[in-house]
């Protein structure tokens, strides 16, 4: 950001601000320019940037693949074919290590699940600058562009895992039988207020806990990439200085990325493998 | 970082993309995948079949080997057995040959010492005669005194 009436608190806040797509105050519906609009807006909105990306990425990662599953056959695999085979051998291997019961959606559930956030994750490692200022010089007033640093996109990903839950759960177990795994333990059956008020909690922290370490580990560190920027500001040394941080932070975030779509991946299938399970 | 529709927008998108990844992306790659397992495992399965036959095959041809190294020391010794017999034979030949041209030889070296003697006889006999004819002319007739000559004759 050029303009010198930007501070640096400004210049923050203006990265973490999505665009917003919504009711304006005078009653027409448009993208919000301030930040007083967006707030008026209420739920009734929607975060154009983080939609877009996020079904941009999902649509690539469905392209990717398709096209790959097209000339899958079991002849030797070259190039593409062989990387994105090995990503699906690889989330093939996590699933059938934790999910003991059978059923066809969970496989590609993780598949889905790890290459979308990871792809959304990806968006990251681009400067912090790079997009919202292409997006800035077409004429919109915000751009947040990577989806999982906002937490609807988390959130919206953990309640369609919450909701497979929910819904496998009471087709495996029944209507009754789910309602006795939530108020029959662990405590004996006299207790059920308590049983029931513990593992309600329980079960709502799952979504919750997911979409949040999601959501904390990609916003703090989207964060500090802002903060390695806002340094670019301060003249020639800094600017060196900043250069290298944002190099390794962005090397450590490699890591990170993965690391977070892996965990999104691994709790998905925990969960739907709770949902399957008959306890006692 | 106001919750607003994006989360119904994106938990909508979540499902279109698992859904469609259920249907379109996964069965084929993962059908792909166990089919080269299976040939993987054929082929190794294969290698190890044809290693196993060609120890078999090995085995068989040391066994020929061995039968035919057995069946050559056979027949070198039966042709040497044959061989010596061969020579013995012709040794035995040879021997009976050689005594018989021996013998032959003998038999003629006697005759002619016979025939020498006989000649010899018959001229001794002769001078024996002339000589006692000179010195009996005038005394003895040779015919009256021939028993005599022949009993000197047969004791020489």
């Amino acid at each position: 950001m050029a303009s010198e009436t930007l501070t640096t608190s400004s210049y923050i806040q203006h990265h973490l601000t999505n665009l917003t797509y919504g009711k304006l105050p005078d009653g027409t519906w448009g993208i919000a320019q301030t930040d007083d609009q967006i707030a008026q807006m209420g739920f009734w909105a929607i975060h154009v940037d983080t939609m877009f990306v996020s079904i941009l990425m999902g649509v690539l990662f469905l392209l990717a693949f398709r096209a790959m599953a097209k000339k899958a056959n079991s002849d030797v695999p070259s190039g593409w074919q062989n990387f994105l085979e090995t990503v699906v051998e690889f989330i093939d291997t996590s699933v059938r290590g934790s999910f003991t019961a059978k059923n066809d959606l969970v496989a590609p559930l993780a598949l889905t699940v790890f290459v979308w956030i990871f792809l959304m994750n990806f968006i990251k490692l681009l400067p912090v600058d790079f997009l919202p200022g292409l997006l800035s010089l077409a004429g919109l007033p915000y751009a947040k562009v990577v989806p999982t640093t906002d937490p609807n996109a988390t959130f919206g990903m953990a309640l369609g895992v919450f909701i497979l839950m929910l819904y496998y759960s009471i087709k495996n177990k029944g209507l009754g039988g789910f309602g006795a795994e939530l108020a029959f333990q662990p405590f004996p059956k006299f207790l059920f207020p308590v049983n029931l008020l513990l593992e309600v909690v329980g079960l709502i922290a799952k979504p919750i806990s997911l979409a949040l370490r999601l959501f904390g580990n990609m916003y703090a560190g989207e964060v500090i990439f802002i903060l390695i920027a806002v340094m670019y500001g301060t003249g020639m040394v800094l600017g060196t200085f900043a250069g290298f941080l944002q190099l390794g932070w962005a090397i450590f975030h490699l890591l990170v990325i993965t690391l977070q779509a892996f965990i999104f991946m691994t709790l998905t299938i925990v969960y739907m493998d709770m949902a399957h399970q008959e306890h006692h | 970082m106001n919750i607003n529709a994006t989360l119904i927008g994106q938990a909508i998108s979540f499902f279109v993309f698992v859904w469609f990844c259920m249907k379109f992306v996964w069965p084929p790659i993962i059908a792909a995948l166990e089919e080269r397992k299976k040939k993987i495992a054929d082929g190794l399965a294969a290698a190890e079949r044809g290693k196993h036959e060609q120890e078999l095959a090995q085995q068989r041809a040391a066994e020929v080997i061995a039968e035919a190294k057995k069946e050559a020391a056979g027949i070198i010794a039966q042709a040497q057995k044959r061989a010596n017999e061969i020579v013995d034979d012709s040794k035995s030949t040879a021997r009976v040959e050689g005594e018989r041209i021996l013998a032959a030889a003998n038999a003629e070296i006697e005759q002619e010492v016979n025939r020498a003697r006989e000649q010899l006889r018959g001229q001794v006999i002769s001078i024996a005669v002339a000589g006692a004819g000179k010195v009996l002319k005038r005394e003895i007739d040779a015919k009256a005194h021939d028993d005599l000559l022949q009993d000197l004759v047969a004791q020489i």
